[in-house]
Order: C-alpha cells, then structure tokens, then sequence
C-alpha cells in the first residue's frame, strides 16, 4: 500500500536555491574576466562570511563531489582517480573531486571552475580534509592557510579554546585573505554579514524544529540536505539566504497549516507511520532511492545529525555580531564532527526524545573514518538509553559500487517491522 | 481442511512450510530456486501439500490402530516409492525436453534416450531403503547421473560431452519451471502403492482418503530475498529477520540469540522471550562467508556441498584462511593444495572463516546470549556447527546451543506463524 501521492511541482524556495546555486556559479566561471578570486574550503567550520568579507568567492569541493554523484559522474571521476594511483579505501569525496579536476573540473551547473586563489583549511575534526588540501596544493600551487580547531573531547568549549581559534583568526586567516583578495578586513561588514547570518539561522532552525510536529511536514534528513544547502555553503551572510530561509519557512508554515506530510521522491506522504532519527552521511549515487525506501514504509526522518556537520543551529547557537570573532570561533568548535563520541550519544538521545521518534537508523559510509568511527559504539549505546529500536546500514557517499539497493531494502523492511512489532506488543 | 502456509524464497532454495490453523505442521517442502521465483514458490508449496497428505496418510494408519513397526516400514516405503514415482514423472519431462531440443538429429536424440532410459533403470534404486542421494533436488540428482552418461557415450554419432551437456542445461529449465500439483497427488500416490513390495488395503484405503480431503489455503505470508517479486500483497510480506526470529523461537521457546547463515547472506538477530527482534545485524553487500562460498569451494574441490562438512570434521590441524572473499579464498585453497596441505584441514580452516565472520556480526547485534540457535541452510553442516560451538564458548562462556534437524525451514515456518496470526486476526475481524 502507497502512503504517498504523485510528485507535485518542486517547491518555490527548491527553485530559488537552484537559481542561487546557477548564479554562484556562472560567476565562479567568469573570473578570468571578472577578476574576482576564490577560496576553496569545506563545509564543517566553513567561515564563508570571512572569505565574502574581502568579496572573495567560496568554493566547497565535497558539495561538487556530492552533486557530481547526484548528476551521475561520480563513477567515471572515481575510476579516473583510480587510475591516477588513488587506493579504492580513500575517501570517495576526495577520488570524486579529483577525478572532476582531471576531466577538466567542470562543476555541477557544467560551467568550468576556477583554480583557487586560496586553499583554506578549517580543519574540524576530518584529517582527511588536510589530505585532500594537500594534493590540492600539488596540483596547483595555490597558498594555503590552516585554521586549527580543537577537538572538543570533553563535550564544552573551553575559553582557551575560543581564544585560540580567534588568535588563529586574527593572525593567519585574515591576513592570508587580505593577502590573496588586496582588501583590508572590514570590522562593520562581518557585523552586518552575521547579523544577516543569524536571521537566516532563526528560520532554518525553525524549519528543522518543524518536524517535532505530527505529521512532519518535513523530511529532516532527505529534505533536510536541501533546507541546509545554502547555509552550509557559499552563501550564509547574505541577503539572498536570508530570502531564501524566509521563504522556505512560510512554506513548511504552509504545510504545517494544512496537515501535510513531507513532499518525498514518491509524492507527498500522506500517512506517516514511523519517525526516526538518522545517523551519517546519505547516500548521493541513489539518492532518490534510498529515500524513496523510507518514504514507501510511510517513514520520515525527524531528525538527523548531517543536517549539523556545518553547525548546530537547532541548539541555539547563533552568530553574533557583537562577538564577531569567537562567534565564529564557537561555529567552528560546534561542528558535529569536531563533536566526542560521548556528546554524539548525547544529541541523538535528545533527537529521539525530543522529536518524539520511534528509533535511530545509522547510515554508515565506507568512505568517512570520520563519521563512521565508533558508530556501533554510538547505536549500542543510544539502545541501551533510550531503549527504542536502532538499525544499521552500509553505502557510501559517491562510489555507487557501494550501493546495494537489495541489501538495504531488506535492512530497512526489517527495522521498521521490527518497529511494527514492538509497537504491537506494547499496545498489547 | 484449513491451512496457512510461509514460504521463504531464498537465494539458494526456495521452502514451504504448511501449519493447520493451531500451528500444527502439516508439510513442508523445499525446491533450488530458480530465475522464476513464482514457480519456485509454486514446486513448494506443492512439494508441502504432498508432505501434508502424507502426513494424513499416517494419521489415517493411526486411527486404525496399526501395529507400529509394521506402520512405520509401510509409510517409509510409500514415501520413498512417492518421491520415485515424482522423480520417474519429472525424467519423463525431461526425456520430452531433450528429444524435443534434438530434433532433426536422429543421431543426436537416440543418445539422449539411451541416457534417460538407462536412468529410468536406475531410478528404483536410488530410492531404495537406505540409498543415499547427493541432493534433495531433481535438477542435481538427474544431472549428474545424465552428465556421467553423457560422458560415456559422448563421441558417438558425432555427438560431443559439450552438445549433450549443453542439451541438459537447457532441457532442465523447462522439466523444473514446471509447476508443483497438488492435484496429482492421488495418482501419484496410487503408482506407488502399486509398486511397493508389499502393501496392505488399510494403507491403500487411507490414500485415497488423504488424497480426497479438500486442502483449504486461509493466508500465507512470503519471506527471503525474492519476496519482492511474489505478486503478494504488501501486507503478506514479513522480512526474513522477523520470521527467522519467530520461527527460532517456535522451534526452542528459551532462544534469545538467534545465528542465520543462508545463501548470499548471515544475520544475527536478537529476540524477547516472545520471539520478537529486538535487535539485528546483517553481511553487507558482499556475501562472502554464506553458503554460496562453501558451494564455491565445493566446485573447487569437485565435491558436493553436502560432502564439505563431513570432510572438514576429519581434520586434526586446521590450516589458517584468511580470506572469507569467495574469489581469494578459491586461490588460497589451490595454493594450500598445491603445498600439500590435506583437504580436511583446509576446509576446517575454511568452515572457520566463515564462523569468525559471522562471531563479528553477532558481537555487532549485541552478542550470544543463552539460548542460542543457529538456523538457515549452512547449520547443516557439522564442521561449521563444531567452529562455532568451540568460538561461541570462548568468546561469551557456556551456551546451549540448538539446532532443528528443519533448521533449513526456519524462516518459512516464522513466515507460517505470522500467516495463522493474520488468520487469527482475520477470524476475529469478521
């Protein structure tokens, strides 16, 4: 039986992200003429106000690898850094975005992209970013500047800490981008940018807090990757983002209004049987169905801690343009993944509680050390806390060689019968 | 009578287990799958509904206060003589496939009569008290007696070994894509009786009895890896985890852990004093370690499946395997034969391979705990039953451990179980 019904036009704020996304990039193909420059960075501890405080232009190759995936390319770059003497145990994200490099380092919209001007490393926890600048710089040359963010092994972030990441700011970050970009850091202006940041904050986290309802009229893991896209990327500090959040807010205010279920690659749903939180990276080769495998159960994510791997806007946090700098600095140290195991056990307990879910699934990725280590630790651990149901599946991110549909239908048929089942007996 | 019915469309075999609607079992019947699972569904349920009326054939001899032990002799000639009567139908199937695929190659088709004449010949024989087969199943048990013919009479009239095995691989497909019936039953039952060495009239009266009860499906439940492609409804669907979990815990109440080993895949499944999964782990999507590897390494040995077990039982030094890879572990076991290692003590290494990667899988889903059952296909096999009692007990301490001499039927019979609850929950709707 269906609980979905037929696919609806995408969403306004779907095709305004879309126009965003074209925009950035048809400029980041016309910096031969226009001048501007760019800064490759990552997601995790992105300080894309900072880069666009000196009007330079971010760049964030794991979001080219994963839209590569979604496009269809990633298995000929994966095979062409293969080729290239890349080990089939690196990181899919990495082998991706140079595979894209080798072929020409077309991006995601098909227009060309430009070397980097800048490699900025803000390193939060995944070594295998440091690794991946490194063959960046090989390749070309570009200065590189390492923001170090300590790990926050105790689960708080210490004064020390914050101290030491502004220092780093304050020392290394900014002069390598006024260095690279001729412009004096402008104080008023990151003001203004965060100011602008935090606006948009308060809607996504908003949206994210949505899901708390019944029915969600969200999906806070699928659809969730979309609500994040233009926080977690290029665009945060602007007035294009803070837009696009105003609008995507009225419109899950819409659905919440009208009693809708979240809109999945199957339709809306229109009976949400199960709610669960997830753990880990989706897949991107089979994106669509992979999420159309929960959606066919009637299940929807609540919660889900990818959603966070560039901040942690639904605890709280939020820029600050009266602190500046360690607003920033505490961005960086909040990232899921800079996060102890410990601290992760934590946040998932509270998503189940407070979201009122009926159990955890894991999504566990062959190619993140960084993710995946300790995520049995991490199901075993939440089981025995809360109690509720937790189930484990394997992909990856990019390498669709990892992806087996049968192995993980039959996973995800029976955790949720298993949640049928324990379900029935309680009722019992 | 009323009955409900599981099937487990695994990737190997496909099983049927038939329960009456107060979990009594009635049958049960087991057939290789095959590209058509429908059918294969079809052969076993068929298969079942044979071993049901069977089964009435010998409550009829126990309404009638039969002396034991002549009962017994009686009823395990009927059945071996059944199974010969279906074996004799299905080479008569087959005799028409090859002759109709030799068509025009009188040559051709005079050989492959030859060969299937000689095999009518052997028939009896093969189901004599006692006999042993190497297979349950039509397709091996014919296909190896056709091929070593075929080997014999291979160079005659310009017809090579390749052209007659190439004849059988596809005249074979059609024999056992033919569906399984229930309605024969009478007929075939008859042709037995008729050649048994001695019968008895209670016994031919109690045939056509169980051969006339009408049979009453109410609801059956589909389970395994090809239960997608049954056209069931959803709701007749249960994940091969769920039944595994019921079918263990029917099987022995006091299971909490349960260890299945199938063809492509393994799982280790927690469950509560009522059965239920609390908990479970499955191999990702590579099926190294399942019973297709010991069938890989069978053919690697030019063994059969069922001989791997015994074999690896007479070691008394285990070589070392470090690979559960299907294709690796077929290199290393050339390799340690060509150092002279002994076949017993390779496939001992090998049963061990296969145990370890099934040790880490249940430390995963939250170890072994008391009591522990071990279900699927490959909990036939002692070698692999002896490394995992021996691995179990000196990672978690003592465990009963229990295995069903049906464990092979575990998940059709969980399946059968959800069936009668439906039934149960259908009866009290209406």
């Amino acid at each position: 039986m269906s609980t979905t019904t037929m696919a609806p036009l995408k969403d306004r704020s779907q095709l305004r992200q879309k126009q965003m996304i074209a925009a950035h990039f048809a400029r980041l193909a016309r910096t031969a003429e226009s001048g501007e420059k760019s800064v490759y960075t990552f997601v995790p501890g992105n300080l894309t106000e900072l880069v666009r405080n000196f009007d330079l232009l971010p760049v964030l190759p794991e979001i080219n690898a994963l839209q590569s995936s979604m496009r269809g390319k990633s298995k000929e770059y994966i095979a062409l850094a293969e080729k290239l003497g890349h080990s089939e145990d690196v990181c899919s994200y990495v082998k991706c975005d140079i595979g894209m490099l080798k072929s020409g380092n077309v991006g995601p919209t098909g227009e060309r992209l430009p070397a980097p001007d800048l490699l900025l490393l803000s390193y939060t926890g995944c070594f295998t970013f440091m690794k991946w600048f490194e063959l960046l710089r090989q390749e070309y040359g570009a200065p590189t500047v390492m923001l170090h963010v300590p790990y926050q092994a105790d689960g708080v972030i210490t004064d020390a800490m914050r101290r030491y990441v502004v220092a780093q700011l304050e020392k290394k970050v900014i002069p390598a981008l006024e260095k690279v970009s001729g412009k004096k850091f402008d104080l008023d202006k990151l003001r203004e940018q965060l100011r602008l940041s935090a606006q948009a904050e308060d809607d996504l986290a908003w949206v994210l807090h949505s899901a708390k309802h019944r029915p969600s009229p969200i999906d806070a893991y699928f659809g969730g990757v979309y609500y994040i896209g233009p926080m977690f990327s290029a665009f945060r500090g602007t007035q294009d983002a803070v837009d696009y959040y105003r609008e995507l807010r009225a419109e899950v205010q819409e659905r919440l209004d009208a009693g809708l279920g979240p809109v999945t690659p199957a339709g809306t749903m229109e009976h949400e049987k199960f709610r669960v939180v997830v753990e880990g990276p989706p897949n991107w080769t089979s994106f669509n169905e992979f999420w159309r495998m929960f959606a066919d159960e009637g299940a929807v994510v609540v919660a889900s801690t990818y959603t966070k791997v560039g901040g942690f806007y639904d605890f709280g946090y939020r820029h600050d343009p009266e602190h500046p700098l360690e607003s920033l600095a505490d961005y960086c140290l909040g990232c899921y993944t800079n996060l102890d195991l410990g601290t992760r056990v934590d946040v998932l307990c509270r998503y189940l509680e407070e979201y009122d879910a009926d159990g955890l699934l894991v999504h566990s990725v062959k190619s993140c050390n960084s993710f995946s280590a300790g995520q049995l630790v991490m199901l075993a651990e939440v089981e025995k806390r809360t109690g509720r149901p937790v189930g484990f599946l394997e992909s990856d991110l990019v390498d669709p060689r990892y992806f087996s549909a049968a192995n993980l239908k039959n996973r995800l048929e029976s955790y949720f019968q298993m949640v049928a089942q324990k379900r029935a007996g309680a009722r019992r | 009578m009323r009955y409900v019915v599981g099937i487990d469309l695994g990737s190997t075999t496909t099983k049927a287990v038939v329960l009456d609607e107060s979990c009594r079992p009635l049958g049960r019947g087991i057939t290789n799958s095959r590209s058509n699972y429908q059918v294969a569904c079809d052969v076993a349920l068929g298969e079942a509904l044979n071993s049901a009326r069977l089964g009435l054939v010998a409550a009829e001899l126990d309404a009638s206060a039969f002396p034991p032990a002549r009962r017994s002799e009686l009823l395990g000639e009927l059945e071996r003589r059944f199974r010969e009567q279906q074996y004799r139908a299905q080479l008569g199937r087959l005799a028409d496939a090859l002759a109709s695929r030799a068509d025009g190659d009188a040559g051709l088709r005079s050989i492959v009569e030859n060969i299937v004449e000689r095999m009518g010949v052997e028939a009896h024989a093969l189901f004599a008290p006692g006999a042993s087969r190497k297979s349950d199943f039509f397709r091996d048990l014919a296909g190896s007696r056709y091929l070593a013919l075929a080997e014999e009479h291979a160079g005659e009239r310009g017809a090579g070994f390749d052209r007659l095995a190439g004849l059988y691989d596809k005249a074979i497909l059609e024999v056992e894509n033919a569906p399984g019936d229930d309605a024969r039953f009478g007929e075939t039952a008859r042709a037995a009786l008729a050649s048994m060495s001695s019968s008895e009239d209670v016994l031919a009266t109690a045939v056509e009895r169980a051969a006339r009860v009408p049979l009453e499906r109410v609801t059956c439940v589909g389970t395994g890896y090809g239960r997608a492609t049954l056209p069931f409804p959803r709701e007749w669907i249960r994940s091969e985890i769920l039944c595994h979990g019921l079918g263990a815990h029917h099987l022995f109440p006091g299971t909490r852990t349960v260890l299945d080993i199938g063809g492509q895949d393994t799982k280790a499944i927690q469950v509560d004093e009522q059965g239920l999964v609390t908990s479970f782990q499955m191999n990702d999507r590579c099926a190294a370690g399942c019973g297709r590897y010991l069938g890989y390494i069978a053919d690697e040995m030019s063994l059969g499946l069922h001989e791997l077990g015994p074999m690896a039982c007479k070691s008394r030094r285990s070589v070392r395997i470090s690979s559960t890879c299907t294709v690796f572990a077929g290199a290393e076991v050339r390799e340690r034969l060509s150092l002279g290692e002994k076949r017993e003590d390779i496939l001992a290494g090998l049963h061990r391979a296969i145990v370890l990667r099934a040790m880490s899988l249940l430390a995963r889903s939250g170890g072994v705990k008391d009591e522990f059952t071990f279900t699927g296909g490959v909990a036939r096999n002692p070698a692999a039953v002896e490394a995992l009692r021996r691995l179990v007990t000196e990672n978690y301490g003592a465990r009963t451990l229990n295995i069903s001499p049906d464990s092979i039927y575990t998940g059709a019979l969980g399946a059968a179980l959800f069936a009668q609850r439906e039934a149960g929950k259908r009866a009290s709707a209406a």
